[in-house]
């Protein structure tokens, strides 16, 4: 379906785009026809970077996307709609998708003017009516009212209806649902279950590690915009090998078990980028070294299918 | 009793009547206790930690009373309230991290609003570099502007300033939810920590995530539409709640090692009801799975057990 090969960017930043900033590096990895991956990560660590490259709302710096192995950076702006046919996204806050003066169902006749400018009033309703029920809407409860009428958990759904409306292959969804109430948040889960098993595919972009457990089969863990973990959802939880992802595991707040005391580096995340390992400056290991911050370590496969980035 | 709230009732005024965001609100927090305040978007939770600090419109107070330390809060005279306001009562808002002016230094922030109060900012300064120290910041960041500062900064930063002066109460409202996974258990660890050496001697703890509340809160309140469901323990709460609505919302919750596969999570049926108008008896009757005839009377919040208060007339019933 959509896979990523060694695809970096750069910002350019400060006054006269001076400054570099590599927000994402060397990143490759697929995602398969009707599978969910999750793509977590901290603030900042390239995570909605990855999902602009592949919606082409920005551009790559160095690498290549394949959409069914066509190099998307090669589709004609001309054709690009085509592929806006195939690929949608779902970004975090629901309220500003909208525009408060308008009613909310106007995502849906902008999509109607671009994409189905032939159907006709009666079909075209229809085809609303049945995207809403799919992500479990009333369209009698829900159509004709303004944004503020609605609430969070119902806008988002109506973002992901809108997508619906193209007949999509694959979303990327990012933090759609940190906005949302625990228990709507598991009515949009659901419905993105559902909506897998009639063969979508999904990019699930969170930083909230229960959400991306309950939902995925893999998953990939960034930071500062390398993958430093990589493979089955499972294994990455239970198993894992890098020792960010150990910390991030240990500070998920659980109900079924407290807090260990374990350190939480908090005063080297600012740290320089050098040409050694990404996590150095607040790596606790005792297989640290200072090998680790001469060269960076490759992203390896320590079992099927697992990749890890640290000298083991 | 470090804070006690009998019969709390602060409404919204709009031009279409009162919103009813808090309604005949009873409990206690004690002193040294946290308590976590949770519940669904827009059930009052808020409201509930602005009307103990900063009762302003559109918000109007009808009436109750609130005592701290023994000592009865001018809740409904904002200008009364100022003799409290961050000596004995401190609050972290919601949104706190956008709140600060980003013209002024950190530092100078500080010592205007010492001197505000009739303090001597000099003679704070080696207590507050102490707690910097504490939190993990750096005395550099009182020469910086707001927006030098990232997120789990600026939390960790408005701690150590809402607590300087050792208040009695401490409300922070959803303190944590903006920060990614390692930084939210930081600052979390944190209230705890300044709990125990007594900078503040109660909290309330603002969040719709109760995993969090698990971890740090020694009690749990669950409001539901303006109304109080239930407060016991975080224990008693998380692993044998009694009110229906606490109980679907905890199991509504993912843990970690539950995939949609095997275990298919279920959400809340229907929506909250609006404050504007809501429906008599119990507000949660409409989603209610057990709701019967009695519940179109108003459940009172009633203590079943010690410590362990609930809002339902099927669980008091069947104890009688
Ligand atoms: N348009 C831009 N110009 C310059 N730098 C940018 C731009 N967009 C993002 N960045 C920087 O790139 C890095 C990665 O940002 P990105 O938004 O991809 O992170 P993220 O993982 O989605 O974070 P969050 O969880 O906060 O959404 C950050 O350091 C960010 O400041
Ligand atoms: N200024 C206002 N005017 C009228 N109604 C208001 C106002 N502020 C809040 N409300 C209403 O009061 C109710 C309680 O709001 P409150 O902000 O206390 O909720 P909350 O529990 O803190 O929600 P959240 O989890 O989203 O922060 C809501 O129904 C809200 O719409
Ligand atoms: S390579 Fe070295 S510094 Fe990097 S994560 Fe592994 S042990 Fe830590
Ligand atoms: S009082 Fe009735 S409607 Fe309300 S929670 Fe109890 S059983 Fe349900
Ligand atoms: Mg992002
Ligand atoms: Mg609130």
């Amino acid at each position: 379906m959509i896979k990523l090969e060694k695809v970096s960017k750069t910002y350019r930043t400060g006054t006269f785009g001076g400054k570099l900033l590599p927000a994402v590096v060397d990143v490759s990895f697929d995602v398969r026809d009707g599978e969910v991956v999750s793509l977590i990560g901290e603030s900042g660590s390239g995570k909605s970077t990855i999902g602009k490259m592949i919606l082409r709302l920005i551009t790559i710096t160095s690498g290549r996307i394949l959409f069914n192995d066509i190099d998307i950076s090669t589709i004609k702006e001309g054709d690009l709609k085509n592929y806006y046919h195939d690929v949608q996204s779902v970004f975090q806050d629901p309220f500003s998708s909208y525009n408060p003066i308008f009613k909310a169902d106007r995502i849906f006749s902008i999509i109607r003017q671009e994409f189905f400018p032939k159907v006709k009033d009666s079909q075209w309703n229809e085809k609303v009516d049945s995207s809403l029920k799919a992500v479990g809407l009333n369209p009698d409860q829900v159509l004709n009212k303004f944004p503020h009428q609605l609430s969070g958990g119902q806008l988002q759904r109506f973002l992901i209806a809108r997508a619906l409306l193209l007949d999509i292959k694959f979303l990327v969804a990012d933090e759609i649902i940190s906005m949302l109430d625990a228990s709507t948040r598991v009515d949009v889960l659901n419905l993105l279950a559902e909506l897998k098993s009639k063969g979508l595919s999904i990019l699930f972009i969170t930083h909230d590690l229960s959400l991306g457990y309950y939902i995925s089969e893999r998953a990939i863990i960034l930071y500062r915009g390398c993958i430093v973990e990589m493979g089955d959802t499972k294994k990455i939880y239970f198993d894992p090998i890098h020792p960010y992802t150990k910390m991030l595991m240990a500070s998920v707040p659980r109900l079924d078990k407290k807090w260990e005391k374990v350190e939480v580096e908090l005063k080297a995340k600012q740290a320089e980028i050098t040409e050694g390992c990404v996590y150095y400056e607040r790596c606790k290991s005792p297989r640290r070294s200072t090998k680790c911050n001469l060269k960076r370590p490759d992203l390896v496969e320590v079992s099927p299918g697992h990749f890890a980035s640290c000298f083991l | 009793m470090s804070l006690q709230i009998k019969n709390l009732v602060v409404y919204y005024q709009t031009l279409r009547g009162y919103v009813k965001a808090l309604d005949d609100v009873t409990f206690s927090i004690s002193d040294g206790e946290i308590m976590g305040l949770a519940g669904e978007s827009g059930c009052g939770k808020t409201t509930l930690g602005n009307s103990l600090i900063r009762l302003e419109p559109p918000m109007k107070y009808i009436k109750g009373d609130v005592e701290l330390d023994n000592e009865k809060l001018p809740v409904w005279n904002s200008s009364q309230m100022n003799a409290f306001r961050f000596k004995k009562i401190s609050i972290i808002p919601q949104y706190a991290m956008n709140a600060l002016n980003p013209t002024i230094k950190i530092g100078k922030m500080i010592s205007e609003l010492l001197s505000s109060r009739k303090f001597n900012y000099k003679k704070i300064k080696p207590e507050l570099e102490r707690r910097l120290d504490l939190v993990e910041l750096t005395h550099d960041v009182l020469n910086m502007y707001p927006i030098e500062l990232s997120g789990g900064m600026k939390q960790r930063m408005v701690l150590v300033l809402s607590t300087l002066l050792d208040p009695s109460l401490l409300i922070a409202d959803e303190i944590t939810s903006a920060l990614d996974v390692s930084t939210q258990k930081a600052v979390a660890e944190m209230l705890v920590e300044f709990r125990n050496r007594k900078f503040v001697k109660s909290m309330i703890v603002i969040t719709h995530d109760i995993s969090i509340l698990y971890q740090i809160a020694d009690s749990i309140l669950v409001m539901y539409a303006g109304k109080l469901a239930e407060k016991a323990s975080t224990n008693v709460i998380v692993n044998t709640p009694r009110h229906p609505y606490t109980k679907l919302l905890i199991s509504s919750l993912p843990k970690v090692g539950v995939r949609y596969t095997e275990k298919k999570l279920s959400g809340i049926p229907g929506n909250t009801p609006l404050l504007l108008d809501p429906p008599a008896g119990c507000r949660f009757r409409d989603r209610c799975p057990v709701a019967f005839d009695r519940c179109f009377e108003e459940p009172p919040f009633v203590e079943i057990e010690k410590d362990h208060y609930i809002a339902c007339w099927k669980e008091c019933t069947e104890n009688d």
